[in-house]
């Protein structure tokens, strides 16, 4: 017999001194990387999840571009490069359910008790799943929402950089946004409250948006919210990036605008969440 | 270091207006295995997360291993391991991968990690399921991989809540006999069980909580011999045979406790089959009309009915409460409830004393 096997009460003592800075640091590295890896692996058992997340977004897309497209009028720009921007910010957000009900599953489930109990970093928990979801598989939907634009006619029409730098700033948006959704999903608890929870508040911000029509449509009431609400601010900076400028109502302030979106989200995010989490029992 | 692993003084913790703990004392030894027993809603689990830091006590003062809960965390965690009342296993993971990752927020290395995963793997037979996922496992295997994933820590204190519950009876057994081979390798164990059976063949120590105290402590043969106690019960034919029952049993034995849609009375029998002829002889004399005369040897539950006031298994209780066909006059089982509470303080007192 190992002295693993011989079980608990045999091990020997621990060092009593805490770990260095350098170490914990260390530590909570790999417990994120480790907590990012098993959210990771949940998309790999389960092709369905990824398959039907990507499916909707999909739709979305055909929809706009076909049902709807013909019917708006964005001047300087054709509908399909006007619409993908938008179609972007989307998949992320609506992604970012996913967050919301897969904290609120650990927490029905008692995994969380688990990873409480372990001498892991308390943030880890958190920081894995929104790298995991906010960030890892938001650019793998990305990328898939992309290729699906381009087959339809979407094109980035500034430099390689610019077309980069759209990416970045999707996935910086759709990262600091998975924040709110990991904060939901800490403060519903339970999955299906969590589904509806996670969801409804994105809807309006997404539609009543610069991310699928002009806001010069809309009534002047909502236009005065649609102007300045971090989607459409965020949808315009990289509508900028992906027409290289030449888009109606972009301009470089967006992209500036749309990063200090997202830096305050994580900055007031990260925190309340971090917060929940140590509360949440 | 002391004898004590896990000390206890005074904890309380409430939830909004329910009390969930109440002042709870105690004091487990090293090497032992420790079992808190009590219905559900005791307070058990609750103990169970303060002990283990993911609750803090709003009084009172806990430590493990040395470690103030409260104030020593960091350093306890990587000491302690707890397996909760939910398997608390990644259902999409496998039972390996559950296993390394456990191993790796302990922060052991990579290779260290996978090697612990198998040791535990094979000592918890499950070697031929660690590549399939958790979700494909029954509900014991599940228990078991909880287990095991407790075990990867090689903690120095588990903490096992309920192990058992919900598991069929195969599966119970042989988890029994895998907390008993971990016991025989010197590891302190905290378990806690709504079973008395469960609690009399693992635990080394009993304390009995119920409404967030600790109501009664000592070994299994302590608490039975203080409570274990025959009975007269003495089923008649009309609810008006009762009162004349009573009324006749009078100084025979103990008090007499009435349920009376059952039309049963029962009386401790200190002095066993004299107790009972008695009983018969004044009941005859009394004219009673019975239909069940008996002496009755107190089962394990019923030491623990007489300790708490109720039922060991919440699912019995409800079963008597709801349904009429359970027989018990609630008010005559919530009168028998405070003697009986009264009674174990007092016993308690003079185990402590």
């Amino acid at each position: 017999m190992t002295d693993a096997t011989r079980g608990p009460g045999r091990s020997a003592p621990r060092g009593a001194a805490a770990p260095g800075l350098v170490a914990r640091l260390g530590h909570n590295v790999t417990d994120t990387v480790v907590m990012a890896q098993r959210n990771l692996l949940r998309y790999v058992r389960l092709p369905r999840l990824l398959m039907f997340s990507s499916i909707q977004p999909i739709m979305f897309v055909v929809l706009f571009a076909y049902v709807f497209g013909g019917a708006i009028r964005t001047p300087g720009v054709n509908y399909i490069d006007y619409l993908i921007p938008g179609i972007l910010i989307q998949t992320v957000l609506f992604g970012a359910t996913q967050t919301t009900t897969g904290l609120a599953d650990d927490l029905s489930k008692g995994i969380v008790d688990r990873f409480r109990s372990l001498p892991m970093a308390r943030s880890a928990v958190l920081a894995g799943r929104t790298l995991a979801d906010g960030l890892l598989r938001n650019l793998f939907t990305v990328g898939l929402m992309l290729a699906v634009g381009a087959i339809i006619g979407f094109r980035f029409q500034g430099s390689v950089w610019q077309a980069l730098a759209s990416i970045g700033v999707v996935a910086f948006f759709g990262y600091a946004f998975s924040w709110i959704s990991a904060l939901i999903g800490l403060l519903t608890r339970d999955p299906e409250t969590a589904q509806v929870a996670g969801f409804i508040w994105v809807f309006p911000l997404v539609f009543a948006s610069s991310a699928f029509v002009p806001v010069q449509t809309m009534p002047h009431w909502l236009r005065a919210f649609a102007k300045v609400q971090p989607i459409s601010v965020t949808v315009n900076g990289v509508r900028y990036l992906t027409s290289g400028g030449a888009a109606p109502g972009v301009a470089p302030a967006d992209v500036w605008q749309a990063l200090l979106w997202g830096a305050a989200i994580l900055l007031v995010f990260v925190p309340l969440a971090v917060l929940q989490y140590r509360r949440a029992v | 270091m002391s004898d004590t692993a896990i000390h206890a003084q005074g904890v309380r913790k409430s939830f909004g207006s329910v009390q969930a703990l109440d002042g709870v004392s105690l004091d487990a030894p090293r090497g032992k295995v420790f079992g808190l027993l009590g219905p559900n809603g005791a307070g058990k689990t609750t103990l169970v997360r303060i002990l283990t830091t993911l609750l803090v006590p709003d009084e009172g003062e806990a430590t493990v291993l040395g470690h103030d809960v409260r104030t020593d965390r960091e350093a306890l965690r990587p000491r302690i391991g707890l397996a909760g009342q939910y398997a608390a296993v990644d259902e999409n993971l496998t039972g390996r991968e559950n296993l390394v990752m456990v191993g790796r927020l302990y922060h052991l290395g990579r290779r260290e990690a996978r090697r612990r995963a198998d040791e535990v793997l094979a000592r918890f037979q499950l070697e031929d399921a660690a590549g399939r996922t958790a979700k494909t496992y029954s509900g014991g295997m599940r228990r078991r991989l909880d287990l095991a994933a407790s075990l990867v820590g090689r903690p120095e204190v588990l903490f096992l809540d309920e192990p058992t519950t919900g598991l069929d009876p195969r599966s119970r057994r042989d988890m029994w006999a895998l907390i008993k081979e971990l016991v025989s390798g010197g590891a302190t164990l905290l378990l806690t069980t709504q079973y008395l059976e469960e609690a009399d063949v693992l635990a080394d120590r009993i304390a009995v909580v119920d409404h967030g105290r600790v109501i009664a402590e000592g070994t299994s043969d302590e608490l039975k011999a203080r409570l274990a106690r025959d009975y007269v019960e003495v089923g008649v034919e009309r609810p008006d045979d009762l009162g004349r029952a009573v009324d006749a049993l009078e100084d025979v034995g103990g008090e007499a406790q009435v349920e009376r849609e059952a039309l049963r009375v029962s009386l401790p029998a200190p002095n066993g089959a004299r107790t009972l002829l008695e009983a018969v002889r004044r009941l005859d004399a009394a004219d009673v009309g019975l239909v069940d005369v008996g002496l009755r040897r107190p089962s394990l539950d019923e030491v623990f009915l007489a300790l708490t006031g109720h039922e060991a298994r919440e699912d019995q209780r409800e079963d008597q409460d709801g349904g009429q066909d359970g027989g018990q006059d609630p008010g005559g089982e919530r009168n028998a409830a405070h003697r009986d509470v009264g009674e174990g303080e007092a016993e308690r007192a003079e185990v402590t004393a």
